[in-house]
């Protein structure tokens, strides 16, 4: 057993787990944030997406204790209170989730490739290519695509507004 | 139609909680004192099992119990059912090997359950489950159908000579062979079916908790109907009586079909909680799924056209092996037979159809309905045939499914199906011009001179879906009616509750059924909810698969809702002293037609609550039920149309557009439909070019994870373009044909014979991937 400190949705926390426990195991497990799914065992599905120190990982394909430390942000720390972050309004308006097991991970995935191609300037224009390309560590089974491909699109439109706002 | 009416694109209610990670599924689900199972799964495709020793596991801490299939036999657990009844050629009925949920003595595909460890978490029941030493003895297995079929071939079962299940045929033979003995041109064609793993992307679950005191379980479980579920899980397992069972299926992480069945885990559950007297949890994980959900398609297929001078399709004859794997699921039987064989019609005018379908046992994971279940089979043969057919007889693809296309409605195929309605030219000329087909030859020319080969595919199909009226399954073999249930309850403030027994695990139900409400009542959607899913909650349903709930469970709630406005009418009227006759209702009031006299809606229901002035004799209160079931099938159609490149150098295929006319009757909310559309066009493309789930010859699966088996990804598939052409259901008051499965149903051909065109060559099985399709460019 290994405490293992780090910082979830902005809130410190210190829990005993067992050192094979693999980070999505924590967050289910112990911290009760069943937002983050697991679809399959091989790091392929994506459901498990978070943000570690502001980067998407897959954490079912890391140890806890890879995450002592860190700074985690999950599906449930996304929305600023009642008001959704601009990926959550996107895949809502665009009909971008069915069953919406996939989703939480798309959601955090998305807005990690937005981040990355919002931050290269007017050089970043994501197109429907780069995010089809893109999303390929994120497995659907429901949408087949169509609608999370044009929710993203929307989003990153959103979220450039919004940053140039702040 | 209104802002939140039928037709109206309203997002959907149930996304705040999806996207906000709020969602509830069952391995989200904790119960105090819940302990956790691990399956002790057959490595081999068949094996007798010799010796089970637990004895080190049992002494590992925190381990409570491993559970063997002997002792399911000693506590009188029931086998699984399948529950479709079909009658072989020679009148003898299928022949059914025993399947109980934990093998007791063989095991016959990789993958069943000889044991499970109960432990205090699921880490442990892992560490168990390896402690547990199964010496098993290996027997001789057979994965192929016509391996299977073969003298001297592995036996599956005592029960079915030769792995044979059924001989099943339909329609009528000697008119049929006449047709092809005065034919003009015969078309030959053989076709594979490939085999697929449904993959959704919330693996099984189950928690099983049971009370001793009251000797009541509850069981939360990933099922597309928890009502069935119990019904089985009661009625012929002997788990317990239905009043002692409630079924939960809470946010369910998508279904296509595999979660309709009741499987050995669940039952197991169950009846490992009275043993061990906790909760038990399972939660599969991915290869668990590959291994353990029910598989489907697996067809061998060998299909002749005949043809008259003019180019009438006269005659067709179909013989089809189609592999069950190790067991029969539960309405695995009427996949390939009342599902598939139905729908040889297609959209065209034959006059003589004889099908012959030959249900085979392999040391496989079990067969059953998968999105489109037997439809996309059907679909797929009859258009690939079509398409060879046009190559054939040196004519365009599109013309000759005109020249033989059904126009007169109502229409009485020779297998069974009667058509209601459709206009499959209208869709099929939607489809043409959405992708300039007439423009393709130019720039098929274009791409040859950029040095790829283009190829434009067209597949029209045809479903029937909204299944089923009970009558007609019933005199067919099936165990259950497949009606729906829906109840109205009014709460005395106005707001409203739905219950229905359909089970939403994607399709969007809390908002398209609210949508009938909003059009019928005027009231907000925010005024309504859906109740569903929980078998204390709603008395009785059929379950969501088969593209039924909108045709069928929204039909229920529409019969529930006429009842419950008539009496809210007579109250209204009471209250307005007018006449019943001259109620009407409008955006949410009841008002004297012609006059400025109105109640608003939450005051009747207020009236209907207090009973203080309502018309002599009535009872108090507002809540009314219906149960409906369906005068017919509702047929689908459309057209989908292909448009692709193939790289001669590698074998790549990229789409270059894909479009797809639909009619689906009347639509509710068209975003959702178009959803639905999209995902069941990826799963049809999926199973054009990537997926299919492998066994070696020794039916070692070769396909168990995402590593091998291929899901589509983001970039496999294009954007979708999508249209709409009506001709509204005559058989249920909404005019809706469903739209579930459609897109899985027409998609394949139509890759298919783009790829085929754009190589110039006709013989190529699914999944084209590069190799494949290389392959045939190169063959001699």
């Amino acid at each position: 057993m290994s405490t293992v400190k780090l910082t979830v949705n902005g809130k410190a926390v210190a829990v005993d787990v067992e050192d094979r426990t693999l980070l999505v195991h924590l967050l289910r497990d112990h911290l009760n944030l069943t937002g983050t799914h697991v679809g399959c065992d091989t790091s392929q599905c994506g459901a498990c997406v978070v943000h570690m120190d502001g980067r998407a990982v897959k954490s079912c394909t890391m140890l806890a204790g890879q995450a002592d430390g860190a700074s985690i942000t999950t599906i449930e720390g996304i929305a600023k209170g009642d008001e959704l972050h601009p990926m959550q309004a996107a895949f809502r308006d665009n009909h971008g989730l069915q069953c919406g097991y996939c989703t939480p991970g798309m959601i955090m995935s998305a807005i990690d490739i937005v981040h990355r191609h919002n931050s290269q300037g007017a050089g970043g224009q994501l197109d429907e290519a780069t995010v089809r390309q893109e999303l390929e560590g994120n497995i659907c089974r429901c949408t087949g695509y169509h609608n999370i491909v044009k929710a993203v699109l929307d989003a990153a439109g959103r979220m450039k507004v919004a940053q140039a706002a702040e | 139609m209104g802002v939140e009416g039928i037709g109206a694109r309203v997002v959907r209610k149930e996304d705040k909680r999806f996207i906000t990670g709020k969602g509830r599924y069952v391995d989200d689900i904790k119960l105090v004192g819940m302990t956790h199972a691990q399956f002790i799964r057959s490595p081999h495709a068949h094996a007798k099992v010799k010796k089970i020793d637990s004895s080190a596991a049992l002494k590992m801490p925190g381990v409570v119990a491993v559970l063997t299939g002997q002792q399911l036999v000693d506590d009188k657990v029931g086998n699984l059912i399948c529950g479709w009844a079909i009658t072989s050629k020679d009148g003898s009925p299928m022949k059914m090997g025993a399947w109980p949920a934990m093998a007791p003595e063989t095991v016959r595909f990789v993958g069943q359950a000889v044991a499970v460890v109960i432990a205090d978490s699921k880490n442990l029941a892992r560490d168990a489950a390896e402690a547990v030493v199964v010496d098993y003895e290996e027997l001789p297995a057979v994965a192929d159908v016509h391996a299977a079929i073969k003298a001297g071939a592995p036996q599956l079962h005592p029960e079915a000579p030769g792995n044979q299940v059924y001989d099943w045929v339909i329609g009528d033979e000697g008119a049929t062979d006449a047709a092809f003995a005065k034919a003009a041109n015969v078309v030959k064609l053989d076709v594979t079916n490939n085999r697929l793993a449904p993959n959704a992307m919330e693996p099984r679950a189950a928690i099983a908790d049971y009370d001793a005191a009251e000797e009541h379980f509850t069981l939360y479980t990933t099922s597309q109907n928890p009502h069935v579920a119990r019904l089985v899980l009661s009625a012929f397992y002997n788990i317990a009586p239905e009043h002692k069972l409630r079924v939960i299926a809470p946010d369910v992480g998508g279904g296509f079909g595999s979660k309709i069945f009741i499987y050995p885990e669940e039952m197991v559950a169950l009846w490992a909680s009275k043993k061990v007297g906790r909760p038990v949890k399972w939660t599969g994980d991915r290869t668990e799924a590959f291994l353990t959900d029910a598989h489907g398609r697996d067809h061998v297929t060998h299909a002749e056209m005949a043809f008259d001078a003019s180019n009438k399709i006269t005659g067709l004859k179909v013989k089809t092996y189609a592999n069950f794997g190790a067991y029969m699921s539960l309405f695995s039987s009427s996949v390939p037979t009342y599902l598939y064989a139905t729908l040889l019609s297609g959209q065209y005018n034959i006059p003589a159809i004889h099908a012959e379908v030959i249900g085979v046992y392999t040391n496989t994971t079990p067969v059953d309905a998968y999105r489109g279940a037997g439809r996309p089979e059907a679909s797929y043969l009859i258009e690939r045939l079509m398409e060879t057919a046009a190559r054939q007889l040196k004519v365009d693809p599109a013309a000759l499914r005109r020249t033989n296309f059904i126009t007169q409605f109502p229409h009485q195929t020779p297998v069974i199906m009667a058509y209601d309605t459709g206009d499959f030219n209208a869709s099929l000329d939607a489809a043409m011009k959405a992708i300039d087909y007439a423009g393709f030859a130019a720039r098929k020319a274009k791409a040859k001179a950029d040095g790829k080969l283009r190829g434009i595919g067209v597949s029209c199909y045809i479903e029937a879906c909204g299944i089923a009226p009970s009558k007609a399954v019933g005199s067919l073999g099936a165990g259950v009616g497949l009606w729906e249930s829906a109840e109205v309850r009014v709460n005395p403030v106005g707001t409203i509750e739905i219950l229905t027994g359909s089970h939403s695990h994607g399709q969007g139900h809390e908002t398209t059924f609210c949508q009938l409400v909003a059009e019928r009542l005027g009231v907000p959607i925010s005024q309504v909810s859906i109740v569903h899913g929980d078998t204390d909650k709603v008395q009785f349903g059929m379950g969501t698969y088969g593209s039924r709930s909108a045709a069928v469970g929204l039909t229920a709630i529409l019969k529930a809702m006429e009842k419950m406005e008539s009496k809210a009418r007579k109250i209204a009227a009471h209250a307005l002293e007018a006449s019943e006759a001259d109620i009407v209702i409008e955006n949410g009031e009841f008002k004297v037609t012609g006059t400025d006299k109105a109640i608003a809606f939450p005051m009747v229901a207020l009236a209907a609550y207090t009973a203080h002035n309502l018309p002599d004799g009535m009872e108090p209160g507002l809540k009314e039920s219906a149960f409906y079931d369906p005068t017919n099938f509702t047929f689908p159609a459309g057209t989908y149309i292909c448009e692709l490149e193939v790289d001669a150098g590698t074998g790549k295929t990229s789409f270059v557009n894909f479009v797809a006319a639909d009619d689906f009757g009347r639509l509710i909310n068209p975003m959702i439909v178009e959803g639905q559309v999209h995902g069941g066009l990826a799963q049809g493309i999926g199973q054009a070019l990537l997926e299919h789930a492998i066994y070696d010859a020794n039916g070692q699966p070769v396909t168990a994870s995402f590593m091998d088996y291929a899901m589509p990804r983001a970039d496999d598939l294009p954007s979708f373009n999508l249209s709409h052409t009506t001709t509204l259901c005559p058989g249920n008051p909404l005019g809706i044909k469903g739209c579930g499965e459609a897109g899985a149903i027409g998609a394949s051909a139509a890759v298919i014979n783009a790829i085929t065109d754009a190589i110039g060559k006709n013989n190529l099985e699914m999944p084209a991937t590069p190799d494949r399709v290389w392959r045939t460019i190169h063959a001699a």
